[in-house]
Order: C-alpha cells, then structure tokens, then sequence
C-alpha cells in the first residue's frame, strides 16, 4: 500500500507539472507576443464614432488590469498563475456581467457527457473488435471491418462531422444537426428531454466514435496477433481449454494494458475532436463556447476556456494513471 | 532503394494504394504551375457555373474556378504538412536521442516536459494562439508553431529505440574504440533510428494537416492564403451548403480525404516494412 502511495504521489507531480506548464505556455502566448492585446482592444473600440482621451485611457486601464499586463514581467506571471488557480478569470466581455467561470460551469457537463460516453464506447468496441480480428485473422467479415476501420481512422474529426453533416441534415435530413436538446422543452428528468438530448447527441457522438474506433482496433489486432503466437497460449490451446475462455481471459486481458496507457495518452487529441465536433453541431459544450469566444473577441472567456481544458484532460489522465495498477498488478509501484 | 519500392509496391497492398493516392494528390498540387489564374483573383470567371467541359469542377460564389483553385489550395496544404513533420522531426530527434542516450536526469527531465506535451490539449493552445495573433497569423508562423507543439508522441518512441540500441554489442565496441558521444549517435545510432523517423513523418503531416485545415474552417488562419481547409471556410461563408452550390465543398473535402486515407496508408506499410515480424507474416512464413 506504501509503494501504491508512493506511485499516486508521483502521478500527482507529475500532473501539477503538466498543468503548470500547460499554463505557462498560455501565459506566454498571452504576454510574450508582439502584440498588445490592450492597445489592440482599444483600436478595435475606439474605431466607431468618437471616443474622448479621458475614455480611452480609463479604458486602458481597466483593460491593463483585466489582462493583469501591470508591473514587470515576472509579477504579471505571479498575478496571472494566482488568479487562475482559483479559477477567477473574471467577467466575460460578450455576455457582460456573467462571470466565466459560469459560461464554463454550463458548458462543462455537456462536454464531459458527450467525452465520457464517446471514448468508453469507441475504446470498448475498438477493442473488442479489433481483439476478434486479431484472433479469427482468417474471418473475412473482421477483415472488412478492419479495411473500414483503417479507411475512417486518419479522417480528422472536422471532416467527418461535416461529411455526416451534408448527410443527415442535407441530403436525407433526419436526425437534429444543431443544439444539445430541442428548443422548446423544459430541462429536467422527463421523457421528452431526455430523448431530445439522446438524438441530439447522436451526430456529435457518431463523428467521434467512428474516428475513434479505428486507431483502437488497429491497436489491439496487431497486440493480439502477437500474443496469440506466445508459447503460453500455445500451451493453453494444447491443454484443451476452450477458446471462449483464451480469448477474454489469456489473449486480450494481457492486450488491454498497453491499450489504457494508449487512453491515457491520446485523451487530448480526443478532446480536440470533441471541441471540433461541438462548434460544427452547435452543441452547447466547451468548444462552442470556445469558438463562440473567439469570433465575439472575448478574452477573458477563451482564456478560461483553454485553462480549464488543460486542467481537466490532465486531471482524466491522471484518474486513469492511478486507477491503472488494478488493470496491471505487474506495474512497478516506483 | 528503387528495388524496395517495387516489391513493396508489388506485394503490399497498402503501399500501392497509399503511393496511388499520394500520387494522385501530388499531381494535383503540381498542375498548380499550369494555372491560367491568379490564385488571389476573384471573379475571374463567372460565379456558381456547375461543373461542365468548360469548369470541369465548376466555378465558386467568389467567381473563380474551382478546378484550379483546388489546385493551389493542395499546393500549399501539403507544403504546410511537410513543412511541420521536418520541423518538428528535428526537435523530435534531438529530445529522444538525448534522452535515450544519455538517460539518468537528463532523461528524466526531458520526458516529464515531453509527457506535458503529450497530454497537453493543443487544439485550445492554438485558438488561443491565433486569438493573440489575429492578423499577423501567417502560414508560416502557424507552421512554426505547431511543429513546436507536434513532436512529443514521436520523440518517446525515438527514445524507446535509442535506449535498446545503448545496450547493443556495438555501442560499446565504439565507446572502447574512442568515438565521442556525438559520432556514436550520429554514426552508429541514426541510421537505425531514420526508418522509424520516417513511417513517423507521414502521420505528422497527416496531424499537421488535419488541424490546419480545422482552424482554417473556422477562420483561424490567414484566410488569405488558399488551403483546403480556407476553400471550405469560404464554402461556408457563402453558404455553399443551402444555395445548392455542392462541388465547392465536395471537391476539396474529397481531395483531402483521399490526402489521409493515403498518408496513412503508406506510414502502415512502413510500419510492417520496418517491423520484421509482420514481413514474414506478410510473406506466408511462420510468426513465431
């Protein structure tokens, strides 16, 4: 149990690393750019109609002090890491008091619900596929799935939500293609809303599953197909135990390890995808939200918007990091 | 190296549809020199004309040929994808070899900064990014950045090869015979390294190109610039989608799908070109 601590600790530094440097490099993107964003705001404000010179300097200064660009460098840096530890990015400028940290709150469980359920299913069938393709090498409908699989995987998430969207909401329009629920019913836990929420979400999540199985299955049927020439399944095979019992309990129990670590490393990729998938089905998540910031020039949003990012998918990896010694009891606890 | 490219296109069926498809697109972007137009014109021939003998994939909203413009904006993708995986494949290189080869601290240090990268999401880093920039974004700036950003899966696995080739016969025989560090990595360890380096490029330019295309689509690029990625933006600026205005999207979509479907394709049979096992697999021999 000492050593498991031990193993927790050092996950948990190095998932304060990662969100230290995750927010640095915000930090100089922000600050150490050429550009001011201040005096670039205050252009952009004063350019329609006149603006008296005592306006726009307390306009600066406001500005200066939102953006936190007061006193040198190195205080600038202390200020900005403080506020965003405790999640203070302050009110948004497009939806004018609303404070961020409100926008994100809305945004997040939509985020995390289509995220959560998308990644379990592709990585559970990616896998149970791919471990069938890579044990029945000889059956021809795996191999087709295979060829399917290895064609949607390299498409980035961008195009097949488009694809999927001339599909369904052009040319044979069926299903919803914009919005998380229908417009006009009530939230709560009633029939309605929950169907409204489900077909919804179909679209979005379609786009994700489909890139996502694909680099699961390639994965896993090229790890099964190497154990399954292992001498201890060999063995297993001649001691009369039966396949349905190889199969889950010998071949793929020892694939699957590789394949969480797998999880834990493109979970950012697939939060890209997501955000993507989000804005091109206007689904009320983060990346809407995000975009959303952008076109309406509102800092302090998408600077929320990317630190909570990266403290979240940081803190899913570190979750499956620590959870991962129950998956693989040979791991070394160091 | 001619020899090798036959055979594999001879017996491995991904490499000869990856190289097809790869050709295919290659070609595209080089007819780009052939332009009767400048890819910076617009309403140079008459708007939303459907594809015909005369627009052989018709002609945009912003009046310019659709055909050509293809051309141009597959150019520059495919530059920008290559631009990014040499980039980035030198920083790659340089942090796997190192941290391979030397291990110990430096190694330690290196990979937790490597993982940061790994785990990092890029996608919001980017927007930020183009959000501080605005109008100074260019391709090229963007093509810095995001080699910058790219290299970090690809440098762990470098590392993985560095570290198994450090305890091989060899390495030691240089050391005794008095190489310096430099001439070992570079003499001995590279060559074994490059292969892998290169199944690795392909899947950074398709990365590279897949998100340089989604930033484009939203506007977060020099629009300026003709991509496949701006095709699209301004696909849907104009609305493309309910005017009716189909071969303004379909095209280019298509063309980049192909691009990936291609690229990907080919770092597969690399992937089983490098890996000797899953050759003789391939070849009918035995795997075990």
């Amino acid at each position: 149990m000492r050593r498991y601590l031990l193993y927790v600790a050092k996950r948990l530094a190095q998932f304060f690393l990662v969100v230290f440097i995750g927010i640095s490099l915000t930090f100089f993107i922000t600050h150490l750019t050429p550009i001011d964003p201040v005096e670039q705001m205050v252009s952009s404000m004063t350019a329609f109609g006149n603006t008296s010179p005592e306006a726009v300097k307390m306009m600066r200064e406001a500005l200066q002090e939102l953006y936190g660009v007061q006193g040198n460098l190195l205080e600038q840096y202390f200020t900005y890491l403080s506020r965003i530890l405790v999640l203070d990015f302050g009110p948004s400028l497009s939806a004018f008091p609303t404070p961020v940290s409100v926008l994100i709150e809305r945004a997040l469980p939509w985020t995390i619900g289509l995220l959560f359920t998308c990644t379990m299913l592709s990585w559970l069938i990616g896998n149970m596929l791919g471990g069938l393709a890579g044990y029945f090498r000889n059956s021809r409908i795996l191999k087709v799935l295979g060829a399917v699989a290895m064609g949607f995987h390299p498409i980035p998430y961008y195009i097949i939500a488009f694809v999927l969207l001339i599909l369904f909401g052009y040319l044979w329009p069926i299903l919803p293609i914009t919005g998380g629920s229908g417009q006009n019913i009530p939230q709560g836990f009633t029939f309605e809303y929950i169907t409204s929420v489900l077909s919804h979400s179909i679209l979005p999540a379609l786009s994700i599953i489909l890139v996502g199985i694909g680099g699961w299955f390639l994965g896993m049927r090229a790890l099964v197909s190497n154990i399954v020439t292992e001498d201890y399944v060999l063995y297993a095979e001649l001691g009369g135990v039966k396949r349905s019992r190889i199969l889950p309990f010998y071949v793929i129990r020892n694939a699957l390890v590789p394949q969480i670590t797998g999880l834990a490393m493109s979970l950012g990729a697939i939060f890209n995808g997501a955000i993507i998938v989000e804005q091109v089905f206007s689904y009320p998540g983060l990346g809407r939200l995000l975009i959303g910031a952008v076109y309406s020039a509102d800092y302090s949003l998408v600077l929320g918007v990317t630190a909570i990012s990266i403290i979240a998918v940081s803190a899913s990896v570190f979750l499956i990091d620590i959870l991962y010694p129950l998956f693989d009891p040979r791991v070394q606890l160091t | 190296m001619l020899k090798i490219a036959r055979d594999l296109f001879r017996y491995n069926r991904e490499f000869a549809l990856g190289s097809v498809l790869i050709a295919c697109v290659i070609g595209i972007a080089a007819l780009s020199v052939f332009s009767p137009y400048n890819p910076l014109d617009t309403y140079v021939v008459p708007p939303d004309v459907p594809p015909s003998w005369a627009y052989p994939l018709g002609t945009t909203s912003r009046g310019q040929d659709t055909f050509w413009i293809l051309t141009f904006a597959m150019r520059n993708t495919l530059l920008f994808g290559f631009t990014v995986a040499i980039l980035s494949r030198l920083i790659s290189l340089l942090v796997g070899m190192v941290s391979g080869y030397l291990g110990g601290l430096a190694d330690r240090v290196l990979m937790s900064i490597n993982d940061t990268f790994i785990v990092v999401p890029l996608f919001p880093l980017l927007v930020l990014f183009y959000f501080v920039m605005r109008d100074y974004m260019s391709w090229a700036l963007l093509a810095l950045v995001m080699a910058s950003l790219g290299w970090a899966y690809d440098a762990r696995l470098i590392r993985s090869i560095m570290m198994s080739l450090k305890e091989r016969e060899f390495t030691r025989t240089s050391v005794f015979s008095g190489m310096t560090t430099r001439q070992i990595v570079l003499r001995e360890h590279l060559p074994y390294v490059l292969p892998i380096v290169f199944s690795t490029t392909l899947n950074n330019i398709n990365w590279s190109i897949g998100l340089e295309v989604t930033l484009s689509v939203l506007g977060f690029t020099n629009l300026d610039t003709p991509t496949i990625g701006t095709m699209i933006f301004w696909a849907n600026q104009h609305s493309a989608m309910v005017s009716g205005v189909w071969w303004w999207f379909t095209f280019p979509t298509l063309s980049i799908t192909v691009t990936f479907i291609g690229l990907f394709m080919l770092a597969v049979s690399m992937n089983e070109y490098i890996d000797p096992r899953s050759r003789l697999s391939r070849m009918g021999g035995t795997t075990s």
